[in-house]
C-alpha cells in the first residue's frame, strides 16, 4: 500500500493527474498503513483509540457531509448558459449514463452483491462526490477502490475517450459541422433553472435531493446576483477546504486488508468498463438521433455528454478540430458537459431510489 | 463463476434507470424551453413598450 500511496502520489505531482483529490489520499494511504498507525482507530489493552482519519471519515463520509459541501462549491462553478441556449443538448448527457447501468448489469454477472455492484457502476457518473455519496449510501465494502477509480478515471478522460470516439465513429461524421447561435438566456431563466431542476428531480427520485438539491443550490447562489462573496467563498475557499478533506480521509478505507485483493483489480476494470460504455451510449444515440434529424448533430458531442467536466468537453473541441480546423464544438461541448454533471447527479439518485 | 440469474434479474433496473433518466431529462428540457419563452417573450414586451425617442 505504501507504494500504491507513493503512485497515486507520483501521478499527482509528475503526471498532473487530479492533483487535488489523488494526492491526499496517496499519502492518506501510506499514513493509514503504518504498522499501529496512530492515524486510525486502534485497540491498546482492550481500548479504543480513536484515529483522526476515522474520525474524519465518520464525521464527512459516513454522514455524506463532505461530497455534499463540495457539491456547493461545484453548483457556484458551473455556467449553464450553453445549455439553457440549447436545451436538447440534456439528451446527451442523458445517453451518456448508459455506461452506470450496463456496469450495473456486468458488475452482478461477476459475483458482486447488488448493493456493491450499484456502487461500482456509479464510478460511470464520472463524478467524485457523486460516487462517494451513493457508494456510502449503499454500505459498500470497496468505497476506498471505487473511490480511487472514479477519480483516476475522470483524470484520464484524455486517453480514455478519443480510441472509442474514433472507433464509433466516421471521418465525415467528425467532420460535421455545428454552427454556434449565441442565444441569450434571461437572469430569470438562470435563476429559476436550478429550482425547478431541484423540484423536478426530487419529485421522481426523492433520494437525490440532497446531491441535486446542493449542486443546485451553488448555481442559484452564483446567478441570483446578490450573493457574489458567497459565490466566491463557495467556488473557492469551501471546495479547496473539502477537497483538501476529502482525499485524506478517503484514505480511512485504504488500508491493506480491505484494498489489496482481487475485488479492487476488478472494480477497476468495470469502472473503465464504465467510462467506455458512457462514452459509447452518447456517441451512439448521438448517430440515432442523426437518423431522424435533418440538422445533423456531431456525435462527438454525444461523448461530451459523460460528467468529468471541463475534460470532456475539451477533448471533443480539440478532436473536431483535428478533423477540421474550421469546426469549433466547444460551446456546444460544453452544453453537454454541463448537462451529464445534473444527468449523473440524478442517474445517481435513481439507484438509490431502485436500490437502497 | 458468472451469475447470470443476478444479471438477468438487474436488466429491468437497466431500464427503469434510463427510463428514469430520459423522462426526468425530457421534462427538464420542457421546462427550459418554456422558461426562455416566457423570458423572451416579456423581453420583448418590454422592447414594444419603451417610448420611441
Amino acid at each position: 500500500m505504501w507504494c500504491i500511496g507513493g503512485l497515486l502520489i507520483y501521478l499527482a505531482i509528475k503526471r498532473d493527474m487530479e492533483p487535488t483529490l489523488l494526492l491526499p489520499m496517496g499519502f492518506g494511504a501510506i499514513l493509514v498503513n503504518l504498522p499501529m498507525s496512530g492515524a486510525v482507530t486502534q485497540i491498546v489493552d482492550g481500548a479504543a483509540e480513536i484515529g483522526v482519519i476515522d474520525l474524519l471519515f465518520q464525521s464527512g463520509i459516513a454522514n455524506e457531509l463532505f461530497p455534499l459541501l463540495l457539491f456547493i462549491g461545484i453548483g457556484a462553478m458551473i455556467d449553464f448558459g450553453p445549455l439553457l441556449s440549447n436545451p436538447k443538448l440534456m439528451l446527451f448527457g442523458a445517453a451518456a449514463q448508459f455506461g452506470i447501468f450496463f456496469t450495473l448489469s456486468m458488475a452482478s454477472l461477476f459475483g458482486f452483491s447488488l448493493k456493491d455492484a450499484a456502487s461500482i457502476a456509479i464510478i460511470g457518473a464520472a463524478d467524485g462526490p457523486t460516487s462517494i455519496f451513493v457508494a456510502n449510501f449503499l454500505k459498500s465494502n470497496y468505497i476506498g477502490a471505487i473511490i480511487v477509480a472514479a477519480y483516476s478515471y475522470m483524470a484520464l478522460v484524455p486517453i480514455v475517450q478519443p480510441p472509442i470516439i474514433r472507433l464509433l465513429t466516421t471521418k465525415n461524421e467528425r467532420r460535421i459541422r455545428m454552427p454556434y447561435a449565441n442565444a441569450s438566456v434571461s437572469k430569470a431563466t438562470r435563476i429559476l433553472f436550478p429550482i425547478v431542476v431541484t423540484i423536478i428531480a426530487g419529485v421522481v427520485a426523492p433520494r437525490s435531493v440532497a446531491l441535486i438539491g446542493f449542486l443546485m443550490f451553488g448555481n442559484l447562489i452564483r446567478e441570483c446576483g446578490v450573493l457574489g462573496s458567497l459565490s466566491e467563498t463557495a467556488q473557492k475557499v469551501l471546495a479547496n477546504l473539502i477537497t483538501l478533506l476529502l482525499g485524506l480521509t478517503v484514505a480511512a478505507r485504504m488500508q491493506a486488508d480491505a484494498f489489496l485483493n482481487v475485488q479492487t483489480l476488478m472494480i477497476l476494470g468495470l469502472g473503465l468498463f464504465a467510462f467506455v460504455f458512457d462514452t459509447a451510449g452518447g456517441v451512439l444515440f448521438a448517430k440515432l438521433l442523426n437518423l431522424f434529424s435533418k440538422q445533423k448533430v456531431n456525435p462527438m458531442i454525444g461523448a461530451a455528454g459523460i460528467s468529468a467536466f471541463p475534460m470532456s468537453a475539451r477533448v471533443v473541441h480539440k478532436m473536431g478540430l483535428r478533423e477540421d480546423p474550421q469546426n469549433f464544438l466547444l460551446m456546444h461541448a460544453a452544453g453537454a458537459n454541463v448537462s451529464g454533471q445534473i444527468a449523473s447527479v440524478i442517474a445517481g439518485g435513481i439507484l438509490l431510489n431502485l436500490l437502497g | 463463476m458468472l451469475n447470470v440469474d443476478q444479471f438477468l434479474s438487474t436488466l429491468p433496473i437497466m431500464l427503469k434507470g434510463m427510463g428514469g433518466i430520459f423522462i426526468v431529462t425530457a421534462a427538464i428540457i420542457l421546462c427550459i424551453a418554456l422558461l426562455n419563452r416566457v423570458s423572451n417573450a416579456a423581453a420583448k414586451k418590454q422592447g414594444d413598450s419603451r417610448p420611441n425617442d
